[in-house]
C-alpha cells in the first residue's frame, strides 16, 4: 500500500509540473509580448508605448502621446498578437500531426501543405490566376492550395486504408509534386515575380492586420476548444490505431477530423504569412520532453511554447539589423535547426 | 451460456477470402489458446471478435449482446483488445499508459478511484516499480506487461490478445501466461489468446482452436487437439506428442528422422 502511495503522489508531482510548466510559459509570453510593443524605429520610450495600450483600452482613463497611440495601435501591437496566434496554431497543428501519425517528423511543412500553399502564392503572383480576386489573390490562392493538399494526402490514404504510414508518403509525395510546380513558375516568372515568389517563402509577420488577426484568432477558437476536449482521444490514437480503436475510438472518423482541423489551422495561419518553418515541427518536441506526450497539457503548452518561439524571433528579426526588418521565417530556422540536429543527435524515445 | 461465442463467422479481405465459417465459444474463466501457421488468420479472427473489422457473416456475442449493435465504446467496455506490436516507443510513463486503459469511461478529468485501479493493476502485474518510468525505457516482457495492464483496467469481461509472449525469453513468457491464467481463474475473465508456442499454449489454455487457411481444424482440450496427425495436416511438420507430462508436449523432428525408429 505505501506504494500505491508513491506512485498517486509521483502522478501529482507530475500534474504540478505540468501546471507550473504552462503557467511559467504564460508569464514569459506575458513579458515578451510586453517587450515586444516597444520595440521599433519610432523614438518614444516603453513607458510612452505601454501607456498608449493602456490609452487605446481605457480612452477616457489615460492619454498617450498622438503619435504613440497611432503607431502602437495601427502598427505593432497586432503585429505582435499575430506572431502570437500564428505561433501557436501552428505548434498545436503539429503536436496534432505528430501524435496521430506517430511521427515525430510530421508537421504542416514534411506533409506538403506548406509547399502546395507556397504554389497557390505562386500562381498567383506569376500568372495572376486566382479563385479570389483583389487585394486576396495571393492570400486565397494559398489557402485553397493547402487545403487541396491535405484533401489530396487524405484521398489518397483512402484508397489505400488510412494509415499513419500512407499518410506520410503521400504527405512526402505531395510536397515533391507542388515544390515542383513551384519550380517551374519560378522559372518561367521575370525577375520582379521571382523576387515576390521568393519573398512570399521567407514567411514573415509584416503584413499582418487586425482583420487578419480576427480570422486567425476565430478559427482557432473554434478548433482549439474542440482538440482540447477529445485528448483522451488523441492520446490513444498517439499510441497507435489499433489500441485506439481497442479503447473505443474511432479511429477512421477521428484521424481525418483531426487532420483536417490541423490543415484547416496551417492552411489560415500560412496563407497570410508565407512559410514559417520549424515551429510547427519544433515545438511539440520542446514541449514533449519538458512535461510528456498528455495532450490535455500538451496542447496548451505547446501552443505557448510555439506562440514565444515566434515572437521572440520575430523580435529578433525587428531588431537585428534595425530599422531593416529580417522575414521571421528566416530567423525561426536560425533557431530551428541547430535545435533539429541537436534532436537527431540526442534522440531518445519521444 | 458461454461469455463470448462466435458463430459461423467469415471474413474477407477484397476477394481473398481469410475466414471461413469459424465457431468456437469461451467461458468465463476459461482461456483459450488460437493456434496455427503464419498466415491462417488468428489476428483477423481476433479483429473480427472485438469488432474492428466487420465479418461479412455470422456473428458475435458477448454477454448475450451481439457485438455489430453496440457502440464502440460500450465494445471497449465489455472487451479489451491487446495487438501484436503492442507497445510502442512513446514518452508516456507507464502510470499514464495503462490510464489511457480508462478512456472508455473517462470524460476529461481522472479520478483519485480511476488512479486507485491503474495503481491495483499495476500492483497485479508487478509493475508498481516502474510506474513512473517512461514505457520507451523499458524491456520487452515489462512492455508486454504494462499492455496487459491498460487491458486490466478496462475493467471487461474478456481479454483478447495477439501473441503476447512472441518476443519474450522463456521465463517472462511464463511469466505473461501465468498472469492471464491466474487472471481467468481468480477473476472470471475470458481470455483468448493467439499464440505460436504450441507446449506454451498447451500447459496454459484450457481449450485450443487450430486454425488452417482461414477455417477450424480442431477444437477442444489440448490433449485431444495436439495430435501427430494434426501436426502433419495443419503444420506440415513431422513431430512426436510426448503424453506423460502434466500436459502434451510436441516435439518436432527433422524430416525422414522417424524412419530409422526412434
Amino acid at each position: 500500500m505505501e506504494q500505491s502511495i508513491v506512485i498517486q503522489e509521483g502522478y501529482a508531482r507530475l500534474k504540478k509540473t505540468r501546471a507550473l510548466f504552462i503557467g511559467g510559459l504564460l508569464a514569459a509570453l506575458t513579458v515578451l509580448v510586453g517587450v515586444a510593443v516597444t520595440l521599433g524605429s519610432a523614438d518614444f520610450t516603453v513607458a510612452e508605448s505601454y501607456l498608449a495600450i493602456l490609452a487605446g483600452l481605457f480612452p477616457g482613463t489615460f492619454t498617450a502621446p498622438d503619435m504613440a497611440g497611432i503607431i502602437v495601435w495601427d502598427y505593432r501591437l497586432h503585429r505582435v498578437l499575430f506572431a502570437v496566434a500564428a505561433g501557436f496554431g501552428l505548434a498545436v497543428a503539429g503536436s496534432v500531426m505528430q501524435g496521430i501519425l506517430r511521427n515525430p517528423l510530421a508537421s504542416p511543412f514534411t506533409l506538403g501543405i506548406a509547399s502546395a500553399a507556397t504554389t497557390g502564392a505562386s500562381i498567383a503572383i506569376v500568372l495572376g490566376a486566382g479563385v479570389v480576386g483583389g487585394e486576396y489573390l495571393v492570400i486565397g490562392n494559398a489557402f485553397l492550395f493547402a487545403l487541396l493538399a491535405a484533401l489530396a494526402i487524405y484521398g489518397m490514404a483512402r484508397y489505400r486504408g488510412i494509415g499513419s504510414e500512407t499518410m506520410v508518403l503521400a504527405g512526402i509525395a505531395i510536397m515533391y509534386l507542388f515544390s515542383a510546380v513551384t519550380s517551374l513558375l519560378q522559372y518561367v516568372g521575370s525577375a520582379e515575380q521571382l523576387r515576390a515568389v521568393v519573398f512570399w517563402t521567407f514567411g514573415s509577420v509584416d503584413k499582418s492586420t487586425w482583420p487578419k488577426l480576427a480570422i486567425v484568432s476565430l478559427v482557432l477558437a473554434c478548433t482549439i476548444p474542440y482538440l482540447l476536449y477529445r485528448a483522451w482521444d488523441l492520446n490513444a490514437l498517439a499510441e497507435g490505431d489499433e489500441v485506439a480503436a481497442g479503447l473505443g475510438v474511432p479511429v477512421e472518423r477521428s484521424m481525418i477530423v483531426f487532420m483536417a482541423i490541423a490543415s484547416l489551422i496551417t492552411a489560415v495561419i500560412i496563407c497570410f504569412t508565407g512559410t514559417i518553418g520549424f515551429i510547427g515541427l519544433v515545438a511539440p518536441h520542446i514541449t514533449r520532453m519538458a512535461i510528456g506526450g498528455d495532450f490535455r497539457t500538451l496542447l496548451p503548452a505547446s501552443g505557448l511554447v510555439g506562440a514565444l518561439l515566434l515572437l521572440g524571433a520575430d523580435s529578433i528579426a525587428r531588431s537585428v539589423l534595425a530599422p531593416q526588418i529580417l522575414p521571421v521565417g528566416i530567423v525561426t530556422a536560425f533557431l530551428g535547426v541547430p535545435f533539429f540536429i541537436y534532436l537527431f543527435m540526442h534522440r531518445r524515445e519521444a | 451460456m458461454p461469455r463470448l461465442s462466435v458463430e459461423d463467422l467469415s471474413f474477407a479481405y477484397r476477394d481473398r477470402q481469410v475466414l471461413r465459417g469459424i465457431t468456437f465459444s469461451v467461458d468465463a474463466g476459461e482461456v483459450l489458446g488460437l493456434v496455427g501457421p503464419n498466415g491462417c488468420g488468428k489476428t483477423t479472427l481476433i479483429k473480427c471478435v472485438d469488432g474492428m473489422l466487420t465479418p461479412d457473416g455470422g456473428q458475435v456475442v458477448l454477454d448475450s449482446r451481439e457485438i455489430r449493435t453496440m457502440h464502440r465504446r460500450e465494445v471497449a467496455q465489455a472487451m479489451a483488445y491487446v495487438p501484436q506490436s503492442a507497445g510502442n516507443r512513446t514518452a508516456a510513463t507507464v502510470f499514464e499508459t495503462v490510464l489511457m486503459g480508462r478512456r472508455p469511461y473517462l470524460n476529461w478529468t481522472v479520478s483519485r478511484a480511476d488512479e486507485e485501479k491503474v495503481v491495483a493493476a499495476l500492483d497485479a502485474l508487478d509493475l508498481g516499480d516502474l510506474a513512473l518510468r517512461r514505457v520507451g525505457e523499458l524491456s520487452g516482457g515489462e512492455r508486454q506487461r504494462v499492455m496487459i495492464a491498460r487491458a486490466l483496467v478496462q475493467e471487461t469481461g474478456a481479454i483478447l490478445l495477439d501473441e503476447p509472449t512472441s518476443n519474450l525469453d522463456v521465463c517472462h513468457q511464463m511469466g505473461v501466461m501465468e498472469v492471464l491464467r491466474g487472471l481467468a481463474e481468480e477473476k472470471g475473465l475470458s481470455v483468448v489468446i493467439a499464440l505460436h508456442d504450441l507446449n506454451l499454449a498447451a500447459t496454459y489454455c484450457h481449450r485450443l482452436l487450430v486454425m488452417k487457411a482461414g477455417s477450424v481444424y480442431g477444437y477442444g482440450a489440448p490433449a485431444e487437439v495436439l495430435t501427430e496427425e494434426m501436426l502433419r495436416t495443419v503444420y506440415g511438420i513431422e513431430a512426436v506428442v510426448k503424453r506423460d507430462l502434466a500436459a502434451p508436449y510436441v516435439v518436432p523432428v527433422r524430416p525422414g528422422s522417424l524412419r530409422g525408429g526412434a
